[in-house]
């Protein structure tokens, strides 16, 4: 007894001498990049910061971008900007805001860097947007698409921008999309009740619709997790729609489609970026995954040459074909190098300058020109379901 | 038409609840137990089933034996451990327990496979579509109703027609005084899990197959819905369930056709909170008064 005691003394000596020993090199640490005027911008590195997503829920979106990123960087360091080398710093953020937040924090005032990218939810991107205004640091989220990252209480984050097209205008492309191409004039809204996603694409997806003409026959919702849906699909199909609008998640998208097929509604179905999983086939079958569509970031079938450019060097680095997320993250790379270049200079607060004056910038995921709100006016494809394979279906400018 | 189709929906969901309150109701008849976890050996069962189906390479009947077996053996295991202890403790503590064990089984298979769903091979059993009169009706809801229907007569003539099932009964009624008749309750009680806990595996490969998507909390609300059924039917009465369950998937259907899709859970626990308030022992219990 009297041992154990004497051995946890002493083991609490040693814990603390390493936890001062830490802190010692720490302080050493900070003392000598903060040596470096205008932070990462100093030497022949600029240091940006990665906060993603790396283990936890939404691990596979994290990783998908930082895969990007590392093509994108190699790439840009062959030449260099301006001299200068990009040095990526990643935290992983394990999926969670407070993470998130910690990494900020981490990344700025630890490794100094020059602008943050990430994260790849809006949640853990807005839990960063405190951090990025106070400190003045510039940071760009790939895949966060809820408005309220860039503009709060009707203000725009003055330091915070994305690479991706923001959610209602998904519903809108629908929209146009369904009036346009497919013809039709009588559609019916499903939507998953308990999510903003998709209550934010279907009320964009009205507007344009009713707006174009076209008539919302019938507005159901259910609840996430639920698995029969031919009740409520049931009503629908007594209201005679010639396409139904379904913003969702591929788990319910799936049973739904699939139960919508065995009664026998199979006018075309069409959903967003929330659709796009390997699942969503194995769920609803590919026969009944025939004639519906989805709105996307980027199709690796596009038949652009910079598309193509791209889907050839990923194919050759990671030895498969590059997903949106994969995209999304090596575009927000030279979306900031851009900004860099014509910044002139790697100081936070020109970079964010040079970042909302950004304008018809080609990248993967479309030519775009950053907004007031720090959105960028890009396109969206439309891809549709052919035998459960997405296929290039069209591009549609904003 | 539309009405007649929200009907065959209705019956159609309701042989789902049917069939998991079957066991649901037969633990409670003899065990006097609520056993909350029922809806998770549902869920062990369907992943039993999909394992077997895509790492074993076995078809339909092979696959749902299985189910079945695994999960008899899983239900006398959580029998054992985590009731038979509890055997004369109040019987608020062996409902807590139920509802511990239910979440032991739904977080450890998180654990061992992560939350990300499944879906069923659509291979397994073709589906058809049969057309009378502008109303559809799978081939797969026939056939489910018809398991039900078949299932529920079996464990009747079980419970009613058999050694095993006089025993359950005795137990039911006395168990104190079964022991001194010579009958080992023990045994007996084993044996109702072991059966109760094989329908739910029935259950659970037979959902997969209709919804195709299984994950490992799909058990909680089918769970909570057959014991609705359960009580709607009279909580231990076999034909009860039968009844309670389509009863309750009719219901459904309707609110949802008549655009209360979001309406459609809460009513299905408005009629638990109306039976348990006008009609305590359900449509097919007689009011028995507890002796003294």
């Amino acid at each position: 007894m009297k041992k154990k005691r004497t051995a946890g003394v002493f083991f609490s000596l040693v814990l603390t001498a390493g936890l001062l020993a830490g802190c010692g090199g720490n302080q050493q640490g900070g003392g000598s990049s903060g040596g470096n005027s205008g932070g990462g911008g100093g030497g022949d590195v600029i240091k940006i910061g990665a906060n993603l997503e790396l283990s936890g829920g939404v691990a596979s979106y994290g990783q998908s971008i930082a895969e990007g990123l590392d093509l994108a960087l190699e790439e840009i360091n062959k030449e260099g900007i301006n001299g200068k080398k990009l040095e990526l710093v990643k935290v992983d953020n394990k999926s969670e805001a407070a993470e998130a937040t910690n990494g900020a924090i981490k990344l700025i005032s630890q490794d100094k860097v020059v602008a943050i990218i990430g994260s790849a939810t809006s949640t853990n991107t807005l839990a960063q947007v405190q951090i990025a205004n106070d400190n003045k640091v510039p940071i760009i989220t790939p895949s966060g698409t809820s408005e309220t990252v860039t503009v709060k209480d009707g203000k725009v984050n003055e330091f915070v921008f994305r690479t991706c097209f923001i959610d209602p205008f998904q519903g809108t492309v629908a929209a146009k999309f369904a009036l346009n191409d497919l013809k039709v004039k009588k559609a019916a809204v499903l939507i998953d009740s308990a999510s903003d996603y998709s209550k934010g694409l279907a009320a964009s997806f009205k507007e344009t619709f009713t707006a174009g003409g076209g008539q919302i026959v019938a507005e159901e919702a259910y609840v996430a997790k639920d698995t029969d849906f031919r009740a409520t699909l049931t009503r629908i199909k007594s209201k005679n729609p010639e396409f139904i609008f379904l913003p969702g998640y591929y788990e319910e998208v799936g049973l739904i489609v699939k139960q919508a097929r065995e009664l026998g509604l199979n006018v075309p179905i069409m959903g967003g970026d929330g659709w796009d999983s390997p699942k969503l086939v194995e769920i609803a079958g590919k026969d009944a995954l025939n004639n519906t569509y989805i709105t996307n970031h980027y199709s690796s079938g596009d038949p652009d040459p910079k598309i193509q450019e791209f889907v050839k060097a990923f194919k050759a680095k990671y030895n498969k074909a590059p997903d949106a997320f994969n995209a999304l993250g090596y575009d927000t790379a030279y979306f900031l190098v851009d900004a860099i270049k014509r910044a002139g200079s790697a100081d936070p607060v020109k970079i964010k300058d040079s970042l909302a004056q950004t304008k018809d910038l080609q990248l993967v995921t479309g030519t775009f020109t950053v907004d007031q709100n720090h959105n960028p006016v890009k396109s969206a494809i439309i891809l549709e379901y052919k035998d459960g394979q997405q296929q290039f279906k069209t591009k549609v400018n904003p | 038409m539309e009405l007649i189709q929200q009907l065959v929906n209705g019956i159609s969901l309701g042989s789902i609840y049917a069939l998991i309150a079957l066991g649901y109701t037969m633990v409670y008849g003899i065990v006097r137990l609520i056993n909350f976890a029922h809806g998770d050996v549902f869920m062990i069962g369907s992943f039993v089933g999909f394992y077997a189906v895509t790492m074993l390479h076995v078809g339909f009947v092979p696959a749902l034996l299985l189910a079945m077996a695994s999960c008899a053996v899983l239900g006398m295991i959580i029998e054992r451990i985590a009731y038979k202890p509890l055997r004369n403790a109040a019987r608020i503590a062996v409902l807590i327990t139920a509802i511990g064990v239910s979440l032991l089984i739904e977080y450890v298979t998180i654990y061992l496979r992560g939350a990300q769903p499944e879906a069923y091979p659509s291979t397994l059993m073709p589906d058809r579509n049969l057309e009378l009169f502008g109303v559809v009706i799978s081939s797969q809801s026939l056939f489910i109703l018809g398991t039900s229907l078949v299932l529920m007569v079996l464990l009747q003539f079980i419970v009613h027609r058999t050694k095993i099932g006089k025993a359950m009964r005795a137990v039911s009624h006395d168990a104190e005084a079964a022991r001194l008749m010579g009958i080992n309750v023990d045994n007996t009680i084993s044996a109702t899990f072991a059966i109760g806990s094989a329908l739910a595996g029935a259950a659970g490969v037979i959902f997969g197959i209709y919804y195709t998507k299984i994950e490992p909390l799909m058990g909680i609300l089918p769970g909570l819905k057959a014991f609705v059924a359960a009580v709607l039917g009279g909580i231990g009465i076999i034909p009860g369930a039968m009844v309670g369950g389509l009863l309750l998937g009719v219901i459904e259907s309707l609110v949802s056709g008549l655009g209360y899709s979001l309406w459609r859970d809460g009513a299905a626990f408005v009629i638990l909170i109306l039976i348990l308030i006008f009609r305590p022992a359900g449509l097919f219990g007689k009011n028995v008064r507890e002796k003294v």
